[in-house]
């Protein structure tokens, strides 16, 4: 441990950080995505991952759902050591469309994150069924519970990825673009559910988006990420004109404007390049 | 061919109950297999592996002709020919569209494998056709009781993966980063799936293998999207096919593969009748007014 830790936050009961990140380094051969990366991620905070594609952004919600190993450093979730699988975390991928003809209504879907790592056949139902229904009125899926998911709409589905993550009632939402591909009024709305989540519940989310205004009144901290380099702080201290121009390194414009952030000017050359470690079933 | 011959081979119920307990055997084979591939074809219908089916049943045809030919047992050929191919797709990549050219290019290949030993063979032509067109109606009580076995490690195998195997064909990545073993799972699946190719050869022949494990599974979900219900019908629908099939085909003198593709796709048919009425009056209708509201 180093003397410059920060003593955890009052309000976390178990008295430790949801995530921790100590001197992390991410590299694929010698290029580096990120490095020296110290990161306390509390209970009940929001951090928002930024940066352009190929930054690194994908990549760190690997290393957090252990799926890709750290290069060098420690990482924590929920005080044990990252590893496939783990209980504490939830995750919400990019919205995809589900085939038409797929045999799941929105609760099977939902009930796959309550026991759907189980081997065998679900013999009694009733605790099971309960928590279904519990995930649902959560999320506000009720209405449509028993309609296939292949007929439902992005925004409903991504609701359901929610429920789905937050079954075993992780420590850790992980959301990779949760928001791609939905119209405004759902991003709104799936926005507002993963902020309420992080309030109300105390679960810590990690939202990595290449677009912070559909989640900004949510967002407690930003993790930056720009050619091999980071900067972390408050939505305030990160997105400013000498902050992400000291980042990328060359003269990048922050404009503000009914209370949506624009940057301006950023350089095409970090965007090129994704060595992702994608998980075995990932198909392109 | 006059109308009453046509009738005469196809339909013919003289000696209909002496007929019946003869075929007691294949009857309960049939019965067999339809359950097996009602089971095995919800996840094919699931994973989207309608053509890989079709490919590993050309490659069973080649490993049975083979057997044929060397004069050893044709359905441990056929069982070998298919978990080959099966295990070889399964091995070779998750993207659909790879998937399915690697198909396209093994499936002729396999096809004319098989083509070739059967003219090498020189023994009854009756077996030659069995393999493409199915020969259950020879099957004895020996062949039954290891069928049934077979079968029964097949349901077992799926039973046990069940839950997670759901989850990693609805959504791969969500699985993978709950801790599920995605590839295994799905060499499992190829495995258990392979297999039952193998079994279903014995009824259908290899050309009509889809229609026991993807036709009544494909039927099912025109009319239901609950798991459960799925299941059941699915394989309702494959018994209703396998059983049926061999009823209707006794006392003609055609082979049952007719019958039980028939028989099936009638079903699908009127499920596809079902499921567009009920889409339009109630899922999607449901659905858009959700929309509409957002």
């Amino acid at each position: 441990m180093r003397p410059d830790v920060p003593a955890p936050p009052a309000e976390d009961p178990a008295g430790r950080p949801a995530v921790t990140l100590r001197d992390a380094r991410l590299a694929y051969g010698n290029r580096v995505l990120w490095d020296g990366l110290d990161l306390d991620i509390t209970p009940g905070e929001f951090l928002a991952v930024l940066g352009a594609n190929g930054s690194g952004k994908t990549s760190f919600l690997k290393v957090l759902l252990g799926l890709a190993p750290l290069s060098a450093g420690s990482l924590t979730v929920d005080g044990e050591p990252a590893r496939r699988g783990h209980r504490g975390i939830g995750y919400v991928p990019q919205q995809k469309h589900f085939a038409p003809d797929m045999p799941l209504r929105a609760r099977d879907l939902v009930g796959l994150g309550v026991d759907g790592h189980k081997w065998g056949v679900r013999l009694r139902g009733r605790a099971y069924r309960r928590r279904v229904d519990e995930l649902l009125e959560q999320v506000g899926a009720t209405p449509y519970a028993r309609i296939p998911v292949g007929l439902l709409s992005g925004g409903e589905q991504q609701r359901l990825r929610i429920a789905q993550a937050l079954a075993p009632n992780p420590r850790v939402l992980l959301c990779d673009e949760p928001l791609l591909s939905l119209d405004l009024n759902h991003q709104k709305a799936v926005s507002a559910l993963v902020g309420h989540q992080a309030r109300a519940n105390g679960t810590a989310v990690v939202f990595v988006t290449h677009e912070i205004n559909p989640i900004l009144e949510h967002v407690d901290r930003v993790l930056y990420l720009a050619g091999g380099r980071f900067t972390i702080g408050t939505p305030g201290e990160v997105m400013t004109t000498e902050v992400l121009s000291k980042l990328y390194g060359t003269h990048v414009e922050v404009l503000h404007s009914n209370g949506r952030i624009v940057v301006v000017g950023m350089p095409e050359a970090v965007m090129d390049g994704h060595p992702e470690v994608l998980p075995a079933g990932e198909a392109a | 061919m006059s109308w009453t011959d046509f009738t005469g081979a196809v339909f013919n119920f003289t000696d209909y109950a002496e007929l019946l307990p003869l075929f007691r055997d294949s009857l309960l084979a049939g019965a067999i297999l339809g359950l097996v591939g009602g089971l095995i074809g919800t996840f094919v219908m699931m994973r989207d592996l309608a053509f890989a089916v079709h490919g590993i049943a050309e490659l069973s045809f080649a490993g049975a002709a083979f057997a044929l030919l060397v004069g050893a047992d044709v359905i441990l050929g056929s069982l070998v020919g298919s978990v080959l191919a099966a295990l070889l797709l399964g091995a070779m990549g998750v993207r659909a569209r790879e998937k399915n050219s690697v198909i396209g290019v093994i499936m002729p290949f396999g096809l004319g494998l098989g083509i070739l030993f059967l003219s090498l063979y020189q023994g009854r032509a009756a077996n030659k056709f069995g393999l493409l067109t199915g020969q259950i109606v020879s099957v004895d009580s020996t062949q039954l009781s290891a069928l049934a076995v077979t079968a029964l490690v097949v349901i077992a195998g799926l039973v046990l993966i069940w839950r997670p195997l759901t989850f990693a064909s609805a959504d791969p990545d969500i699985a993978a980063a709950r801790g599920i073993p995605v590839r295994t799972l799905s060499m499992a699946f190829m495995f258990l799936l392979g297999i039952s190719v193998a079994l279903s050869i014995q009824v259908v022949g290899a050309l009509l293998v889809l229609a026991l494990l993807i036709t009544p599974a494909a039927a099912a979900l025109q009319v239901t999207a609950a798991p459960r219900m799925v299941v059941l019908l699915s394989v309702a629908f494959a018994i209703l096919s396998t059983v049926g099939g061999i009823m209707l085909a006794l006392g003609g003198r055609i082979p049952i593969s007719p019958y039980v593709t028939t028989l099936s796709f009638a079903i699908y048919l009127v499920c596809r009748v079902a499921g567009s009425w009920r889409r339009r009056r109630g899922w999607s209708a449901r659905a858009a007014s959700l929309r509409a509201h957002a």
